[in-house]
């Protein structure tokens, strides 16, 4: 039997790079020995994705993307559909789960320099990948044209309309109706399903392959290149396989609890995940008194709403997300890693991050006097991070880092 | 190779280059165009045509076009003479805040000297606002002289849709595009804009 076994599988194996690319990526890719829990979150990203496919596919299966049906056919797959309202809050907590661990991944990137030289390219396809994941997000969201997803999708379709002489006429484009109809939403459905899932797998498997090519990085900013034994190996390192992977199964089943808590006990996430005007069925002649974002866009809602001008406010929230693209070229520190920057770096990500929650809060809650100034002071912050950043980490006194991990 | 041989090669690819990319203007246009609105969309929300000659004075009737009520009003005389009595309760009087397409052609603000049309949703949050054409104290003015009163949040216009000081809606009602044609009323276009 074994014998058997052992023959098909070096018949496939002449066939097909399985030993290589297994030896390659998993068992002799070598990465830092020592981590800490921030470099969890890449793996848990990718878990998230699977889940969001997985579960995608299965709600594709009896929703209908026509005007008159789209809203029913959710309250269908929630209440007559055999376990659909499972299926549907694994979609919708896996879309917050998903902003969640991205963001905490960007942050470690940011916190340990995971994108200085040779990283570059793995931080660029990282920011691609979070620009899809905004976009995916957004088509989503009007899919069960709800209340929300209406006039949600109403406030962004019209940024548009402030780009100069072509804003209106892109506006009817992007819709195909003069309002936002079934038209609107068929042509989201396959963008949301098919278009920007397959962006989003490219770009993930890029990502990963120019990681592997530059090799993972670690939270003292140490090149493990340096001290290598006689084969070549790193001296300060584990293979990926079993190590790391037994690593981020612990994590895995965190996060798996995490998100079970979530789901069966606050699907909707107190209005945070899935908000509360969504319930109901998009209404044209009637506005819902407080519009908000779902809690992953908040912080550029809240720049948008910091500009009086609409066309300022989409440069300023397009900027805030095209600035991560550019990190690279504007840390000038010697140093990767927090812990060995000076104390000007310190300050400045601790602001930044500050600024950045304050900007999420101050987007789901309605504007006032001292918020609207509140905002105005944290996107000064949010953009001064980055702008000063080739100054403050260039004159700052950084500590020496340690030759071996 | 020699360098003939590679300018050669270099012209060749040049020139396939330049008449491929040539047919990609063509390859593109019908997957830029299908994202326009369908027929049967520009049919849904094509021009609304109706006769108002048969409407009284003082009467206001509604009708939807692209998913939207417009009002129409017949004013009277004595109902436009009484528009300057408002004045003072008005916060945009002019419709300098917003874009007006008849600015200063008619007190009615629209193409005709006796009709107003004007899109029935509140610049506040969309709700439709209410005709009250009688000149009598209110339960929400006292002084009430006729107008649109929005029973959502309270926002008050007057017959003309010129929003009142001090409401929640922050703008006049819209003016939507139209035109006359003796006494045929078509909302939605307008040869002459």
């Amino acid at each position: 039997m074994s014998e058997i076994a052992g023959k098909l599988f070096s018949w496939l194996n002449t066939r097909l790079p399985i030993v290589n690319t297994f030896e390659r990526h998993l068992s002799k890719h070598p990465v830092p020995s020592k981590v800490n829990f921030w470099y969890l979150f890449g793996a848990l990203a990718s878990v998230a994705l699977i889940i969001q496919i997985v579960s995608g596919i299965w709600l594709i299966m009896p929703y209908s993307n026509t005007e008159e049906e789209a809203f029913s056919s959710i309250e269908y797959i929630m209440r007559d559909v055999d376990y659909g309202w499972v299926i549907r809050y694994i979609h919708t907590t896996g879309a917050s789960l998903f902003f969640a661990v991205v963001y905490l991944h960007m942050f470690r990137g940011l916190l340990y320099g995971s994108y200085q030289k040779p990283k570059e390219l793995v931080w660029i396809f990282g920011c691609t990948i979070y620009l899809a994941m905004m976009a995916e997000g957004f088509l989503g969201y009007v899919l069960p044209y709800g209340q929300m997803s209406y006039w949600g999708a109403q406030v962004i379709i019209s940024l548009f309309g402030a780009i100069p002489y072509i804003g209106e006429s892109l506006e009817l484009w992007v819709r195909g109706d003069y309002y936002i109809s079934g038209i609107t939403v068929s042509r989201f459905f396959a963008l949301h399903v098919v278009a920007l899932p397959l962006v989003l797998i490219a770009l993930v498997f890029l990502h990963l392959v120019a990681l592997h090519e530059v090799g993972a990085g670690n939270p003292e900013g140490v090149d493990i290149e340096e001290f290598i034994d006689d084969d070549g190996v790193p001296l300060d390192s584990v293979p990926f396989f079993p190590y790391k992977v037994l690593n981020a199964l612990v994590g895995i089943g965190v996060f798996m609890t995490v998100f079970a808590i979530i789901m069966f006990f606050f699907p909707e996430g107190g209005g945070y995940f899935i908000e509360m005007a969504n319930f109901q069925e998009a209404n044209p002649l009637v506005t819902p008194d407080h519009i908000a974002p779902v809690w992953y866009y908040a912080p550029y809602f809240t720049m948008l709403r910091a500009v009086p001008d609409p066309l300022g406010g989409l440069i300023v929230m397009a900027a805030a997300v095209a600035i991560f693209f550019v990190v690279p070229w504007l840390d000038r520190s010697k140093v990767a890693s927090i812990r060995y920057k000076g104390i000007y770096s310190k300050i400045a990500i601790t602001l930044f991050g500050v600024s950045f929650l304050t900007l999420g809060y101050l987007g789901t809650v309605g504007v006032t006097e001292v918020r609207k100034i509140m905002s105005v002071i944290c996107t000064v912050i949010y953009f001064a991070y980055f702008l000063l950043m080739p100054i403050y980490t260039k004159y700052e006194t950084t500590k020496e880092v340690p030759k071996r991990l | 190779m020699q360098d003939k041989d590679k300018t050669r090669r270099k012209v060749l690819i040049g020139l396939t280059s330049a008449v491929g990319l040539s047919g990609l203007p063509f390859a593109a246009t019908p997957f830029i165009a299908a994202w326009n609105p369908s027929a049967k969309a520009k049919a849904a929300g094509a021009p609304v045509k109706l006769d108002v000659s048969k409407m009284q004075y003082g009467q206001q009737i509604q009708v939807a076009w692209r998913k939207q009520p417009v009002f129409i009003i017949r004013h009277t005389k004595e109902s436009l003479a009484s528009l300057e009595l408002v004045l003072s309760k008005l916060a945009d009087p002019n419709s300098d805040l917003i874009a007006e397409p008849y600015k200063g052609l008619y007190p009615t603000r629209s193409k005709s000297s006796e009709y107003s049309v004007m899109s029935g949703v509140c610049t506040h949050l969309g709700c439709a606002p209410k005709y009250f054409p009688e000149v009598e104290p209110k339960p929400w003015d006292a002084t009430w002289s006729g107008g649109f009163f929005c029973p959502c949040h309270g926002s008050m216009f007057d017959i003309v849709g010129r929003v009142f000081k001090g409401v929640p809606a922050p703008t006049n009602l819209v003016i939507p595009p139209h035109m006359f044609d003796g006494s045929i009323l078509t909302i939605g276009e307008d040869k002459e804009l």
